[in-house]
């Protein structure tokens, strides 16, 4: 009983650590440095500690310092209350969903199982969609309550552009369970231990316009019609400064690790490295006894693991910073048009082959 | 250790459904019945039924609630702009009909709440409400209603593409 509380606790506070603490700001950097190096710029070497800049790092700490210091401006027109909690709204989604996906698969410690998931879910992929759909209220009631023109515009396409590919990352998804037939997502991570099961090999078609609906999920360019700082200054947070603008901020960076994580479990392998089952690596470290070698394994995979995540958070930044905005009524033909009949197709062909293969 | 979840659970959703009819503001409002629906997902997953509890956060909370915000905002109703909406007779048939359906509900409860034996604790398997046991029971069972429903939301699918797009015409 209260060694699995203290192992749940551990998951947790690993997640939170990891993302929050790490990857969130860490990113930041990321983009500043791809985008100054995408643009042969220098780029982010200002903020300096006695002229010691260690590669702009320290523009992490001066954002943070920036943010806390600044003024917390609310508008007079807005609603108070909708206006503070929105960015709340936005930031939990993103963190929540972490609760199912996997980090790793499931070791024997100590001669106790330890499965690396904070919560093993039946229906696991449905409450990852299920957290993507809030998420678009802490946007829409950010936009909504800050009683400004630009910021409802920017709700109002945030509401229909998530909407729309809400629709297309559900149909996806369904390719991907009729593959392996569960919804729980350890499961579907454990069902890739061989290379040519990957999900990328068996749903290609299902991982091109999940990372593109993801993309737009995530309101990134060239699908950031909602914030398009040429046209509605800033979208649904125009009216947003201090800790709460910082909030928007984390959740965008948050939500990029989580669909990265759910991209690598569903499409690229989870844990596993190809062409190595973890039978082998742990005979490999068999020297070092049952709790050993499983522990040497489990850091391996883990660090697999969030080194396929970086590379799906990697692949965005690129697009983002080659590609230019597209126009919002292009993003509705693209969502409605392409994707929603070509996500239907995939189903069809994936239920016809598996039909075939029995 | 059940009631200490459901009654928190309960407070807050009765509450939050009472906010839903005193709201002033429109939104205010949607936002309530947001809530509640989540509280009501928190109660079926108190009763096993993982999969109503995220369908009723995916459908609900998460698709029509969110369309509902949308119009709301699109009109853009203010405080008390709703009000007068609708003549005096027929807010007075409205009433007296929900009136109607509320006694039928409250009827009901009532016969459920004395007919059920509360005494002895319900018995479930382990497989009660997950995906593969509901997905067994709708495709074998209840397979005829599970299509005639299937077939009912596509024809108003596609009516509500026709009435869309002869407007646009």
């Amino acid at each position: 009983m209260w060694v699995d509380l203290i192992i749940t606790l551990v998951k947790i506070f690993f997640i939170l650590g990891v993302t929050v603490a790490f990857f969130a700001p860490i990113l930041t950097w990321v983009e500043r440095k791809q985008s100054a190096l995408m643009q042969d710029r220098i780029g982010a070497n200002r903020a300096d500690i006695l002229g010691f800049t260690a590669l702009g790092l320290f523009h992490i700490i001066a954002d943070a310092l920036k943010m806390f210091t600044k003024e917390d401006f609310i508008p007079d027109g807005a609603n108070k209350v909708l206006h503070t909690i929105a960015p709340i709204i936005a930031l939990v989604p993103a963190l929540l969903t972490f609760a199912v996906v996997p980090f790793g698969g499931q070791y024997t410690l100590f001669g106790k199982e330890v499965n690396l998931v904070i919560s093993d879910l039946d229906v696991g992929l449905l409450f990852v969609f299920a957290i993507a759909s809030l998420a678009t209220y802490g946007y829409v009631i950010a936009g909504w309550s800050s009683n400004n023109n630009w910021s409802l515009l920017g709700a109002m396409r945030t509401a229909s552009q998530m909407i729309s590919y809400e629709v297309t990352m559900g149909l996806t998804i369904i390719g991907v369970l009729m593959v392996y037939g569960t919804m729980r997502l350890p499961e579907i991570g454990a069902a890739q231990e061989d290379f040519l099961r990957w999900g990328f090999f068996l749903q290609p078609l299902g991982f091109i316009m999940f990372f593109t609906a993801s993309i737009a999920e995530n309101k990134r360019i060239p699908f950031d019609a909602p914030e398009a700082e040429s046209e509605l200054v800033a979208g649904y947070f125009t009216e947003y400064s201090g800790i709460k603008f910082g909030m928007f901020f984390m959740a965008e960076f948050i939500e990029m690790v989580t669909i990265g994580a759910i991209m690598t479990i569903l499409f690229f392998g989870a844990w596993h490295i190809p062409f190595l089952t973890t039978a082998t690596l742990l005979s490999w470290f068999d020297f070092l006894g049952t709790t050993g070698s499983n522990l040497v394994v489990m850091l391996i995979h883990v660090g697999v693991f969030f080194a396929k995540v970086v590379l799906f958070i990697w692949i965005p930044m690129i697009v983002r910073w080659t590609l230019p905005r597209f126009r919002y009524d292009q993003i509705m033909n693209l969502g409605w048009k392409i994707l929603l009949p070509l996500s239907l197709a995939n189903i069809l062909v994936t239920g016809l082959v598996i039909l075939a293969l029995n | 250790m059940e009631l200490l979840i459901f009654y928190p659970l309960a407070g807050f959703c009765v509450a939050l459904a009472l906010g839903v009819i005193f709201n002033k503001s429109p939104v205010g409002s949607a936002i309530s019945l947001i809530g509640m629906m989540l509280g009501l997902a928190g109660i079926f997953v108190l009763q096993q039924a993982h999969f109503i509890a995220i369908l009723q956060i995916i459908i609900y909370a998460g698709a029509i609630m969110v369309l509902f915000m949308f119009v709301i905002m699109l009109l853009n109703l203010k405080q008390g702009e709703n009000e007068g909406w609708a003549s005096r007779e027929k807010n007075l048939l409205l009433s007296v009909l929900t009136g109607f359906l509320a006694i039928g509900i409250l009827y009901k409860i009532w016969q459920v709440l004395f007919s059920v034996d509360m005494d002895t604790p319900a018995s479930l398997p382990d497989s009660f409400g997950t995906v593969a046991v509901i997905g067994e029971t709708l495709f074998t069972d209840f397979v005829l209603p599970f299509e005639v429903a299937s077939i009912l939301l596509l024809t108003a699918m596609v009516g509500a593409v026709v009435l869309a797009k002869t407007k646009l015409d």
